[in-house]
């Protein structure tokens, strides 16, 4: 039955998402974290979507999506000369982390309406289903 | 004296019914894939479907699974077809949000429109059954 379908792609979808609100809660978090060693430091991280094709019967039909990998931003940290810092390095100079808060807050709003989109369409396909339970009374 | 035939009385709604079916996991699917890289969106051309499926037509029988299917009413013969996007993305991707949720929410009311004939239909049989 295709409607049972939609529960489990619909389903996919709102963990997805949930996905990538983590990663933005996670690199808000440390958007401020700063550090004397570019490798130590902390870098945005972005989740990588991308299309779970089923197989039915030989016919490649899409269905749900899933988070392939989590990439870090290769987005040049800034550097700022700070001696007094305890953090800083030998020359001086501290390393903020490359999240951009702008971008996070951007992402943040696209993700939760494509999580709301996601639900709504779950709960449309459960009174389908409902209504078809009923269907002959 | 004839026999009630099930499939005469329902008529095509039973048809309708499994298409809206399948068209709702079609355009969940697209929906949930709104935001990945060079998705590209896609549908069920209902009309054609439903045309070939009421007409007399036969489809043509898949024997081995490198077939390209016909327009059947059997479970691997549906026929999507991709989206002519409105405004290209960059990334690739042509779902278009706004038409995928409104064709979904046509879909859901047709789909219980689809369920309220063929209960009206099973109310008719049942007050011919009765005696008075």
């Amino acid at each position: 039955m295709s409607l049972l379908n939609v529960f489990n792609i619909a389903g996919s979808g709102m963990s997805a998402q949930a996905t990538r609100l983590n990663t933005v809660s996670s690199n808000m978090a440390n958007a401020n974290n700063i550090s004397g060693n570019k490798d130590e430091l902390y870098r945005a991280k972005n989740p990588v979507f991308s299309t779970v094709m089923e197989n039915v019967n030989g016919e490649y039909t899409s269905a749900g999506v899933r988070v392939d990998s989590i990439q870090e931003s290769t987005v040049e940290p800034s550097k700022r000369y700070d001696p007094n810092n305890p953090l800083a390095d030998k020359n001086g100079y501290i390393y903020k982390s490359n999240v951009n808060i702008m971008e996070e807050m951007a992402n943040m709003i696209s993700a939760s309406r494509s999580y709301q989109n996601n639900v709504e369409i779950l709960n449309t396909a459960k009174q389908m289903m409902l209504a078809t339970l009923k269907l002959g009374e | 004296m004839s026999i009630i035939n099930f499939d005469k009385v329902l008529g095509n709604h039973e048809t309708a019914l499994k298409l809206q079916s399948r068209r709702a996991s079609t355009l969940s699917a697209n929906i949930a894939n709104a935001d990945t890289p060079g998705y590209k969106a896609r549908d069920l051309d209902f009309k054609e479907i439903l045309k070939s499926s009421t007409n007399d037509l036969l489809p043509m029988q898949k024997t081995s699974s490198s077939h390209i299917a016909s327009y059947g009413m059997d479970a691997s013969g549906f026929q999507l077809k991709y989206r002519i996007p409105n405004q290209a993305s960059l990334d690739g991707n042509t779902v278009d949000l706004d038409m995928e949720k409104s064709a979904y929410a046509e879909n859901a009311l047709r789909y219980q429109t689809s369920l309220r004939f063929i209960t009206g239909k099973f109310k008719g049989m049942m007050k011919a059954f009765q005696d008075n």
